[in-house]
């Protein structure tokens, strides 16, 4: 017999109520089950981030929570970034600093950037940014495009 | 890399999470921050039959300073330490910054560390350097294991199946302590990590200890005692060689035990220095 | 006239990305998809006594297990048709026999990934272990026997065997023995392979989406294996979250996918797990180069000797063979140096690990350290100064086209201009001063060079040299405008990340005189696009980018002549420019292009008969490849207590001819470097004694992440290739291609006061303290 729940969450503000079996990874549960596929999968042990989202504001590792746990939570997601077809500015200095390759791991740097960025006042260094998107992994990029788009974030955020 | 099946149950309070674990048996297992053991699932290397879902008991996140020194709540996260200023305690914002990544800070849980019994995790050295108490409540009621005894093995601890942490006990501040530690990569496990406390005079060291991870199945405390020995350098580095002397690390393919040796050595001058400036 | 190549246009991919909206393999499965989870071998060497998926069977969710006799006992057999090379069976699931951990067994089909997993669990097989072949040295034994029946060296190649090399040796003022080595990685692209298989009625096919580069040749491996027709298969690669080559060979779980989907009449998708990426799917590089080389008393090399062998695991890949490495780096090792007389011997050796194939840079990060380090003993024992001895050394202007020892004719490039712009740059920069600084602080800090070329874009003139049974070169594109004006391309290039869909669409746009946003490139699809080679060895823009320009050009051919009729001028005085056909020095004359699609397509009988019936081209390219050149400087410091290795400062002055687009290009180099980085000091896939993987975690295996990868700062120079249409070279392998041999000779200069002498990659923190 399955371990099944009926849980509720709200992704990207859209309140869905669905059945999960309990050992269902939230990155499945988004992705599968709800159709929000652009949230990740890359290595489902934590380490390479492509499946971070937005847990009642918190960065996580959808790999490392399970579905059930949602319960009642918050998520955001890659496909909440937008303003309908507008990119955030997030988005668009991503595309400008070619912080993008294959794009696999892009949702998940995006929601890293997205939290990170949100808890900022000034303009961080380029090594602070770099410990903190040390967090994801990315093989196409050497990473430059990423760090140069965060921090042009930051700057044009602090004004 | 998908998890075997369990049922999910969750708790409300303390008393609910001992009652339930009671419940569910041997092979239950509680669920706090899961950034081990969700990894370790997926991998099916962890498969308990029932997990109790503690995050969301209230009441039981919180950093509280008082004469006796510090209480942490289990289920404090560690990007709430690593962001709090915590008079006397500055070493333990300090460290969370070498806990994995960001993220991984947002959700993982200072009793969860403490309860995964990991030898390299900043929590149980720094536990074990500071002589911290751990708060177990279980059926038989409430109990406090000094951290000293608390890791026993190989992500073994002292905590029965059917108990929980509820809170670490701080006992005294510790102005003068310091955690360092090195892996190739940033955010990954210590190959080694060396903590150090000392009390000080301008030019003396009154009192010391060192402990550390990596080098053994649980923390591993140095036998060095620097009282009345210049604070110096060149004392830092000859702890470093008397602490490398002592232990007897793991190899694996991270590092070999004599590099660990030379890690060790390394490492612990490098955190006694930190810990006295 | 605006000319779009040259232009740093931002991608055209990026925006569905942003949203989340690209569309990958694993994200395609329906409610009804069922889900395919595969039993691997847990042993290196073992027989199968007997299999039992009756309990699997039984498992909630679990619909069937298949077995490789169950399927046919499919198998794929790439061949080199010489001598010296052994074919060998790679089966698609193992019959009796596995040869190395994570080979593929039986496949477990259930309702979700979950169940899958459970199923996998829940399959008994009976195992006999046998003795494990686990290195280079171990494989050389005589009785060491991976494939029963045939020789443990599957391919052992003979080439350029200078008979005076004996007495330059003996004769030559300096003689340099040494052997370098380079530790098996895996490509670890962040996406893994992937594959979604259905049967379609209304064709008559088996649609395969797959995470691949090379969609033909994944076709074309189907239907071998399955013994049917290449019609009854499609094979489309939707978007690819990375390759770097670990998806230019036909995947047995591909062959699988499509032969559970026909028998099943279900849609069934596999997405590999991280552990089954590191440890069954493919890898590469694990190399080791015995060399004796000559120099005179000015430096100048006058003979080199090479024994190279390659660990090329269980099996030989399917298209490629596992004659790629050794093949390529016998052929290639001298570069970019004159060496006057050589002999390479090249092997693979056959042992109970994953299959290696083509990994970003195949061979020639292993031969570039080889000549760069090489270069540097030489003009230490010599005294000359390292800068100094490859200028002695190199292929200089003037000297182009250049034909070596090794037959290969180097087309232009600018090797010495490079190397020039390389040490001016980091000198202003103040790097000597920054080594000095770091040592200073009491670390140990060096700054290390290398100089290459790589060939890129091999057309079957290079590649039939080889003699693969299937011999890929060609690309082939078509170019149709539409009644609109706007431009379908398709090709037979894969791009998975390279913004091909972006830097064809300003080649063809400059061809047609339109917008590169009016043109859409259509690729991946095997019933959509002509038969073609896909994305790998640094190939589309030059081949396929140079099939779709000589397309775009035929069709802007037939617009001049449809605009000349329409505006009664010569058909030489038109220009297309603007989206407009304008006449030569007559300004206020035009008509926009759209209007003469529109007419060629709806009133064509307004046109004479050879403008009329659309407007399309379809034309092929076939270059013999061409030489992109660079020279890579890095500053490391290495800390003496730790032994940790930093490279803080990286810089890249490279030659790809013509550029078609900045941004792309810089990105490329730059993940290029990174993986370089990567595989100098931080990536080696392990195994224990037994042949367990113990590097099959992304926590074991050390991808880098930000803060190992120092920011690079990119020069380029365009000296433009008369073998490329758009005059462009390849560059997609440069960067890996360079960077260790650079990061392994700035560890030696920073070491070199302390005797000691590194010649392998990856350099670990251990290393230094030992």
């Amino acid at each position: 017999m399955k371990d099944i729940h009926l849980i509720a969450l709200t992704v990207n503000g859209t309140e869905h109520e669905i059945v999960v079996e309990s050992r269902r990874t939230l990155a499945d549960v988004l992705r599968h089950d709800l159709g929000y596929t652009g949230t990740h999968v890359g290595c489902e042990h934590g380490i390479c981030g492509a499946c971070t989202v937005l847990l009642d504001g918190q960065p996580v590792r959808a790999c490392l929570i399970f579905g059930v746990q949602a319960d009642g939570c918050e998520v955001r997601t890659v496909e909440g970034l937008a303003d309908g077809d507008e990119l955030s500015d997030l988005q668009k200095a991503f595309s400008r600093c070619h912080g993008l390759q294959c794009g696999f791991c892009t949702p998940g740097f995006l929601m890293l950037a997205e939290a990170y960025l949100s808890e900022q006042d000034g303009v961080p260094d380029e090594s602070e940014v770099r410990e903190v998107m040390a967090a994801n992994l990315c093989r196409c990029t050497g990473y430059q495009g990423i760090v140069d788009a965060v921090r042009q974030v930051a700057e044009e955020r602090a004004g | 890399m998908k998890p075997a099946a369990f049922t999910y149950h969750r708790a409300y309070d303390v008393n609910d999470t001992i009652a339930q674990l009671a419940e569910l048996g041997q092979d239950a297992k509680i669920l706090a921050g899961g950034q081990s053991l969700v990894a370790m699932m997926n991998f099916r290397l962890a498969r308990p039959s029932a997990l109790v879902d503690i995050t969301r008991i209230a009441g039981l996140d919180y950093l509280e300073r008082d004469a006796q020194g510090l209480r942490v709540g289990a289920l404090t996260r560690h990007r709430t330490v690593e962001t709090a200023k915590i008079d006397g305690f500055g070493v333990l914002s300090k460290a969370a910054r070498w806990i994995g990544h960001y993220p991984i800070r947002c959700r993982g849980t200072f009793g969860g560390s403490i309860a995964h019994g990991d030898s390299t995790a900043e929590w149980c050295v720094l536990a074990v350097l500071l002589e911290a108490r751990i708060v177990l409540q279980g059926p038989r009621g409430r109990r406090e294991v000094p951290a000293t005894e608390f890791f026993q093995g190989f992500f073994m601890t002292a905590a029965q199946p059917d108990e929980m942490i509820v809170e670490v006990r701080f006992p005294k501040p510790a102005p003068h302590a310091a955690l360092t530690e090195y892996s190739q990569r940033q955010g990954d496990f210590a190959i080694v990590a060396a903590s150090a406390r000392l009390d000080l005079t301008e030019d003396e060291v009154l009192t010391s200890r060192v402990v550390l991870g990596g080098v053994g199945q649980q923390p591993v405390v140095v036998d060095a005692d620097l009282a009345g020995q210049p604070a110096n350098e060149e004392t830092w580095r000859a702890a470093g060689e008397v602490a490398a002397a002592q232990v007897d690390p793991p190899s694996d393919g991270h590092g070999s035990s004599a590099y660990r040796k030379k890690l060790t050595a390394a490492l612990v001058a490098r955190a006694l220095a930190e810990a006295a400036a | 006239m605006t000319a779009w190549v040259g232009a740093r246009v931002p991608r055209k991919e990026d925006r569905r990305m942003l949203l989340g909206r690209g569309r990958f393999v694993a994200d395609m499965a329906r409610a009804d998809t069922l889900h395919a989870g595969f039993v691997r071998s847990p042993y290196a060497s073992a027989t199968i006594k007997s299999i039992d998926v009756s309990a699997a069977k039984r498992v909630d969710g679990v619909l069937d297990v298949l077995t490789g006799a169950d399927l046919g006992d499919p198998f794929l057999r790439a061949v080199l048709e010489r001598d010296e090379f052994t074919p060998t069976e790679m089966p698609m699931l193992s019959g009796d026999r596995v040869r190395f951990v994570g080979e593929p067994v039986a496949v477990v089909i259930a309702e979700d990934a979950y169940a899958a997993e459970d199923g996998v669990e829940a399959v008994e097989v009976e195992w006999a272990t046998g003795p494990v072949v686990l290195d280079i040295a171990a494989a050389l034994a005589a009785d060491a026997e991976v494939h029963s029946g045939t020789r443990n060296c599957l391919v052992d190649l003979v080439l350029f065997d200078d008979p005076g090399l004996d007495a330059i040796f003996a004769d030559a003022r300096l003689t340099i023995e040494a052997t370098f080595t380079s530790a098996r990685v895996s490509a670890q692209p962040m996406e893994g392979r992937a594959t979604m298989a259905e049967w379609d009625d209304r064709d008559s096919q088996v649609v395969v989406h797959t995470s691949t580069q090379v969609p033909h040749q994944c076709r074309s491996g189907i239907a071998q294996a399955l013994g049917i027709p290449e019609r009854s298969v499609r094979v489309i690669a939707p978007d690819v979250g990375g390759g770097f080559g670990q998806k230019c060979v036909v995947s047995r779980e591909e062959v699988v996918l499509a032969a559970a989907a026909m028998r099943l009449r279900r849609p069934v998708i596999w997405v590999e797990d991280r552990q089954e990426n590191l440890t069954a799917s493919v890898h590469g590089h694990e190399q080791r180069y015995d060399v004796t080389a000559a120099f005179d008393a000015d430096g100048r090399i006058l003979g080199l000797a090479a024994d190279i062998t390659c660990d090329i695991g269980a099996y030989s890949v399917f298209p490629f063979t596992c004659a790629v490495e050794p093949l390529m780096a016998a052929t290639e090792l001298p570069g970019i140096y004159k060496v006057p007389a050589y002999r390479a011997r090249g092997r693979g050796l056959a042992t109970n690990k994953a299959p290696t194939a083509p990994y970003r840079g195949v061979s020639r990060p292993q031969i570039v350290l080889v000549m760069e380090r090489l270069m540097e003993k030489a003009a230490a024992r010599l005294g000359v100064d390292p800068i100094e001895i490859r200028r002695r050394n190199m292929i200089l202007p003037g000297e182009f086209p250049y034909t070596g020892v090794n037959t290969i004719t180097y087309d232009e490039g600018s090797y010495l201009e490079s190397l020039d712009l390389t040490e001016k740059k980091i000198t202003e920069a103040g790097w000597y001063t920054e080594r000095d600084r770091l040592r200073e602080q009491g670390l140990l800090a060096g700054i290390g060079f290398s100089c290459f070329s790589e060939r890129t874009a091999y057309g079957t003139p290079t590649m039939s040299q080889r003699r693969m049974r299937m011999t890929p070169g060609y690309d082939t594109a078509h170019v149709r405008m539409d009644p609109s004006g706007e431009v379908v391309v398709t090709t037979g290039t894969c791009g998975h990340g390279q913004g091909h869909e972006t830097t064809f669409a300003q080649i063809v746009a400059d061809q047609l005189g339109i917008h590169p946003d009016q043109v859409r490139l259509r690729q991946g699809d095997t019933d959509l696009t002509s038969y073609g080679w896909g994305t790998f060895g640094s190939r589309s823009i030059v081949i396929g980018g140079g099939a779709a320009r000589k397309a775009a050009d035929a069709v802007a051919g037939r617009l001049r002549k449809v605009a000349a009729h329409l505006l009664e001028v010569g058909e030489d005085d038109v220009e297309l420019a603007d989206g407009r056909a304008g006449v030569r020095g007559v300004p206020d004359v035009s008509l926009p292009i759209a209007e003469l699609a529109r007419v060629v397509h709806f009133q064509t009988h307004r046109l004479p008969e050879e403008c009329r019936y659309g407007l399309e081209a379809r034309e092929s390219a076939d270059p013999p490849g061409t030489f992109s050149n660079a020279c890579h400087a890095t500053l490391v410091s290495v800390d003496p207590e730790t032994g940790d290795i930093r490279a803080r400062k990286f810089l890249v002055v490279e030659d790809c001819g013509v550029i078609i687009n900045p941004l792309v290009v810089d990105g490329q180099v730059r993940g290029g470097v990174a993986q370089g980085i990567a595989a100098a000091l931080y990536e080696r896939i392990t195994f224990d004694q037994e042949g367990q993987p113990t590097s099959a975690t992304l926590m074991d295996y050390l991808v880098p992440t930000a803060t190992e990868i120092c920011p690079i700062e990119i020069h380029h120079l365009e000296t433009p290739s008369p073998f490329s249409e758009n005059g462009s070279k390849g560059m997609g392998e440069g960067g890996t291609i360079g960077a260790p041999a650079a990061v392994l000779n700035a560890i030696n200069d920073a070491l070199a006061h302390r005797g000691v002498e590194f010649d392998h990659i990856p350099v670990m923190p251990e290393d230094v303290l030992s």
